[in-house]
């Protein structure tokens, strides 16, 4: 059943404000998301004042500058800078997105900066994944094959290849999946829309020899058909994929798989 | 880590996201299926009192001639015209069509305004 509201523990209070330095001409305010395991306390929100005239575009140029110069104890994920890793996925200004990708003129107003929703959280912007990452686990994630492996790779023709256009350029960042009020409430049995579109990325790849096994395995009221095409999934991608539209296609094979 | 995780806290979800076009028209999607259910009733109700005639025949006539009666009729009629406009957006996903999200917000507010206008001619025709 849906739990609308947050647990006792989970309630954010208000926390601490750090004023930008004097003289500072332009400032923009950032709230973000606190949490410590060790204090005991239950979450809160910390508002920094940064100095944008000496700061990078983007959002996680803030969060290293807050980190940086301002409190060390703000605790983020974060990689590559470039959006190819997927690490500093975040809820910033109400929907998920990359940190790295999203500036911060993007953002009218003050900046909110929140973990991925409905996360258990290790600390700050810190969720814990190992459940989305057994998930991913279960779709069995690599090319299976009864026939001998031939003496070279096993090809595919153009058009076999671009059915993964779209699909193999995701990141697994958890933005999509951690948008969808689906994973939200049923997170614990549906797989969500990232770890679907993965699976239909080898469903579709001509090269595999399980797209049965797959499609059986995903013929489940809760692994498969949670999925009530909200869109918020493919809304909120920020590598502009479209994993409502994989989900759809899964749904289609199926049907002609039973019919 | 996971020896820990019953103690952690839940990330806001619903008390943060920025409400979105697509998961605002399905969750009305829900609300409307819920609401017809519950006028599956009333229509029983109403049909059996119409087939029993006399006293209860009367009864619902009051009821829903009252401008309590109408307005929850309109009511009624709107969630009608959503589900249905909206269910037939449902049909055109499930054929693997008009999933761009440019796609998805031109035909949500096309369902909205055609759900507007059929309730708006049901009562024109209901009134005339």
């Amino acid at each position: 059943m849906a739990e609308f509201r947050l647990p006792k523990n989970s309630r954010v209070q208000k926390g601490k404000t750090f004023k930008a330095p004097e003289g500072a001409s332009n400032v923009k305010t950032f709230q973000v998301y606190r949490y410590d395991p060790d204090s005991g306390e239950n979450p809160r929100v910390d508002t920094y004042e940064v100095d944008m005239d000496n700061c990078g575009p983007m959002v996680l140029d803030a969060l290293i500058k807050i980190k940086n110069e301002v409190d060390p104890t703000l605790t983020f994920r974060r990689s590559c800078r470039e959006g190819i890793c997927g690490s500093c996925a975040m809820n910033i200004d109400g929907t998920n997105t990359l940190a790295c990708t999203k500036g911060c003129d993007e953002i009218k107003g003050d900046a909110k900066v929140y973990p991925l929703p409905h996360m258990p959280v290790v600390k700050d912007l810190v969720p814990d994944l190992t459940h989305f990452y057994a998930q991913y686990a279960s779709i069995e994630p690599w090319i299976k094959t009864d026939t001998p492996a031939p003496s070279r790779e096993r090809l595919q023709t153009k058009e076999d290849r671009s059915k993964l256009d779209g699909l193999y350029e995701c990141i697994l960042c958890a933005c999509c999946s951690t948008s969808c009020p689906s994973y939200w409430w049923n997170g614990d049995r549906y797989l969500g829309p990232a770890i679907l579109l993965q699976a239909y990325r080898w469903i579709v790849d001509s090269r595999d020899e399980a797209t049965g096994e797959r499609l059986d395995e995903l013929e489940d009221p809760f692994k498969l058909y949670r999925c009530h095409t909200i869109m918020n999934c493919t809304n909120t991608c920020p590598k502009g994929l479209n994993p409502g539209k994989a989900i759809a296609e899964t749904k289609k094979l199926l049907v002609e798989r039973q019919g | 880590m996971s020896t820990t995780s019953d103690n952690r806290p839940l990330s806001p979800h619903l008390q943060v996201y920025r409400p979105q076009l697509t998961s605002f028209l399905s969750i009305v999607h829900r609300a409307t299926g819920i609401f017809l259910s519950l006028g599956s009733v009333l229509l029983a109700a109403w049909l059996i009192a119409l087939a029993t005639g006399g006293d209860a025949a009367d009864c619902m006539d009051r009821v829903l001639g009252s401008w309590f009666g109408k307005l929850a009729l309109l009511a009624w009629s709107y969630a009608l015209f959503y589900h249905l406009c909206n269910g037939i957006r449902h049909l055109v996903w499930d054929a693997g069509k008009g999933l761009e999200i440019k796609d998805v917000y031109t035909s949500g507010y096309i369902m909205v305004i055609a759900s507007l206008l059929l309730t708006a001619a049901a009562w024109a025709v209901a009134i005339l």
